[in-house]
């Protein structure tokens, strides 16, 4: 045999998979520094609180998880990709957080053949026309929590409302959400710029716009200094503000406390919401880290969750990508969120609840579940979805 | 009334980016520092002032904490560090003060945590105070104003009337002259520095109940606060003032009336969408304007 033919030998070796896979690795990309880690972490500790209750396996596979930083930047995420995809050989990909990043990896993953599990927002293009096969989305696309918010506030007969969202594409893309659902008026729509800390002056278009009602998508810290200053203008009580999951969601608390309370958002998942999946992971995860989840660390066990039921229903041959995929679209767990399952552009199908940030009995603010806007909402992208 | 409401909310900005340019212009006036990690000292006085408020549920106390930690920390800094890269020109102080912003964040992440912490209003000034049928303002925002303008006035006292703002003036027109009058340069610039970071705790602890108290708050603030020090002159506390009211002046009457100006002859549509970057370019487009006509800014320090 001579050099050359070894050669051909070894490299036919190398690039036929193994016959059955030993292990499971899973790319965990995400946002590990700046302000906007925080959150990103907690998305990290639900899929781990999962993998311990499973002691560190996905079906009968034992995980491997490796974790990189995308800084919330899409070139410094695409290198993170990179090393992942060919250093570190992993089957699936997820964890990303902002969707600049999401746009930016995710082509590259379904070209690598890598199955990309989108645990947070889905951007409309992916769920829409450049829906793929290996792209899952176990969260939503970013318009749903506005739709529901808008049929909320057209349930509760508000006329006349006022619309607020940062000046960039996603935002305006969550007042259409919001727009396509919600049937009144509209009073003023404020776009202030991202980053944007000090909101009075919009707060006083606000006023000076009378509106029945205010609609706000906001996030992390942006979301915590306008319900502050909201409170404290004294318009809370006056003009109710009802908002997207994330302008409320368990972060933003921590942040503005007391002043929150009374506003109404809608999620696709709740810490008190009833049913045994939930009261599980909830129990567990103030075990675990003593405090409540959020809808954050909720993405991340629920994505293990979805994972694992696909292991199991292969009986770990995950290198038979075809076979595991198909196992990922029956989608055949209990999420925590209660009725699951994916649409044809693999976004889920699923309810969707209004809840109000309230008091419980130890005198924390939470959100309280209120009741079900929209059961079995699909995505309005879904038609666009050819696949 | 709107126009009234948006004027209050324009002074309570512009002071409070007063209290963190005045510091940024004396360290850059006076020991010629580009200092970006000002912003630093702004998010310590925050957190530290949300924990002690926390912790003790008294406000003063939580200011005095604030403004004590921030002054130590500052001089520590200058002392240990700062010092030695005072004659190496602006790159290597850019470099070296970026880098305590990496350090500030991760300390600030390691100690509190990543996500954003509560300091809420103090329970007196809670409310809103009607000043005139129409408008009803925060009463927090109103003290923050009354504040603001008694710690200006304070500066403004030191600057102009005592010893020390005498050293002062006189380090931020001609450094070297007054070394040579016998000017104790290096204890002056460590006070300066301290100084100028109590300022900027101080603003800290003041807006941590209206603003999210979290890691990389003060990158937000500290570039409209070289704006506003490149707008009033350099090492100069009176161009400082004015160089923050007229930033905030221009930036919330902009996002306050600019898109419905606009809206008179463009389609509402493209006018909401253009309004809100309009209105952030116009401070810079403010500053290369002004930059063209007094290149050295509206007050400079040196005579």
């Amino acid at each position: 045999m001579n050099i050359r033919t070894a050669l051909l030998a070894a490299l036919a070796l190398a690039s036929t998979p193994p016959w059955a896979a030993d292990k499971i690795t899973i790319g965990f990309l995400t946002t590990r520094t700046g302000p906007l880690s925080g959150i990103s972490g907690e998305k990290l500790e639900g899929f781990q609180l999962y993998l311990k209750t499973t002691g560190g396996k996905l079906g009968r596979l034992p995980v491997e998880v490796i974790v990189a930083d995308d800084q919330n930047n899409p070139d410094a995420g695409r290198q993170a990709f990179e090393r992942l995809a060919k250093r570190d050989r992993v089957d699936v990909l997820t964890g990303i957080m902002f969707s600049n990043v999401i746009l930016s990896v995710a082509p590259a993953a379904v070209q690598s053949k890598i199955l990309f599990i989108n645990s947070n927002v889905q951007p409309s293009e992916l769920a829409g026309e450049r829906c793929n096969p290996y792209i899952f989305n176990t969260a939503y696309q970013s318009d749903d929590t506005d739709e529901a918010v808008g049929r909320y506030v057209t349930e509760r007969a508000h006329k006349n409302v006022a619309l607020l969202a940062p000046n960039f594409p996603a935002g305006r893309d969550h007042l259409n959400g919001f727009k396509r659902a919600y049937k009144g008026a509209i009073a003023v729509e404020i776009l202030p710029r991202v980053g944007q800390l000090d909101f009075s002056v919009e707060i006083a278009q606000i006023r000076a716009a009378k509106p029945d009602a205010v609609f706000v998508f906001l996030f992390g810290g942006m979301a915590v200094n306008f319900v502050k200053q909201y409170a404290q203008a004294g318009l809370a009580k006056e003009i109710p503000l009802y908002g997207a999951a994330s302008t409320l969601e368990e972060d933003v608390l921590r942040g503005a406390g007391e002043s929150a309370l009374g506003m109404v958002s809608a999620s696709n998942w709740n810490a008190d919401l009833d049913n045994p999946a939930n009261k599980r992971f909830v129990a567990l995860h103030e075990k675990e880290y003593k405090r409540r989840p959020s809808l954050y660390s909720f993405q991340g066990w629920d994505t293990a969750a979805l994972l694992d039921a696909a292991v199991k229903d292969v009986d770990g041959k995950i290198e038979n990508r075809e076979a595991f995929r198909a196992a990922l679209r029956k989608a055949s767990f209990s999420s925590a969120r209660g009725p699951f399952k994916f649409g044809p552009n693999q976004v889920p199908i699923q309810d969707w609840y209004a809840r109000r940030v309230e008091k419980d009995a130890q005198g924390q603010v939470v959100n309280r579940y209120l009741h079900t806007v929209v059961r079995g909402h699909a995505d309005a992208y879904a038609s666009q979805c050819k696949m | 009334m709107l126009f009234l409401e948006q004027t209050l909310n324009a002074l309570q900005l512009g002071l409070m980016l007063f209290l963190i340019a005045a510091g940024l212009t004396l360290v850059f006036g006076i020991m010629d520092l580009v200092n970006l990690a000002h912003g630093s000292f702004y998010m310590l006085g925050a957190y530290v002032a949300a924990t002690v408020a926390a912790k003790s549920g008294s406000f003063a106390a939580a200011f005095l904490v604030a403004l004590a930690a921030a002054a130590g920390v500052g001089m520590l800094v200058e002392w240990l560090l700062l010092r030695r890269v005072y004659g190496r020109g602006h790159l290597s102080q850019v470099l070296v003060t970026f880098a305590l912003i990496l350090i500030a964040n991760e300390t600030v992440r390691w100690i509190w945590g990543a996500n954003p912490i509560d300091m809420g209003v103090p329970r007196s000034l809670a409310g809103s105070v009607a000043l005139a049928p129409g408008l009803s303002y925060s009463e927090y925002r109103l003290a923050i104003i009354v504040a603001g303008l008694a710690l200006a006035a304070a500066l403004f006292w030191m600057v102009n009337c005592t010893r020390l703002g005498i050293w002062i003036r006189a380090g931020a027109s001609n450094r070297d002259m007054a070394r040579a009058l016998g000017v104790d340069t290096s204890r002056l610039f460590t006070l300066v520095f301290g100084l100028g970071a109590a300022l900027s705790a101080f603003a800290g602890a003041m807006l941590g109940p209206i603003l999210s108290v979290q890691v990389g708050m003060g990158e937000a603030i500290i570039i409209l606060a070289f704006v506003v020090v490149v707008i009033g002159g350099i090492g100069s506390v009176r161009g400082a003032l004015l160089g923050s009211i007229v930033v905030a002046a221009v930036d919330t009457y902009g996002r306050a009336f600019l898109p419905s100006a606009l809206g008179a002859f463009l389609p509402l549509d493209i006018a909401t969408h253009l309004g809100p970057g309009l209105s952030q370019v116009s401070i810079f487009v403010l500053m290369a304007a002004i930059l063209f006509f007094r290149p050295r800014g509206l007050m400079p320090a040196t005579g």
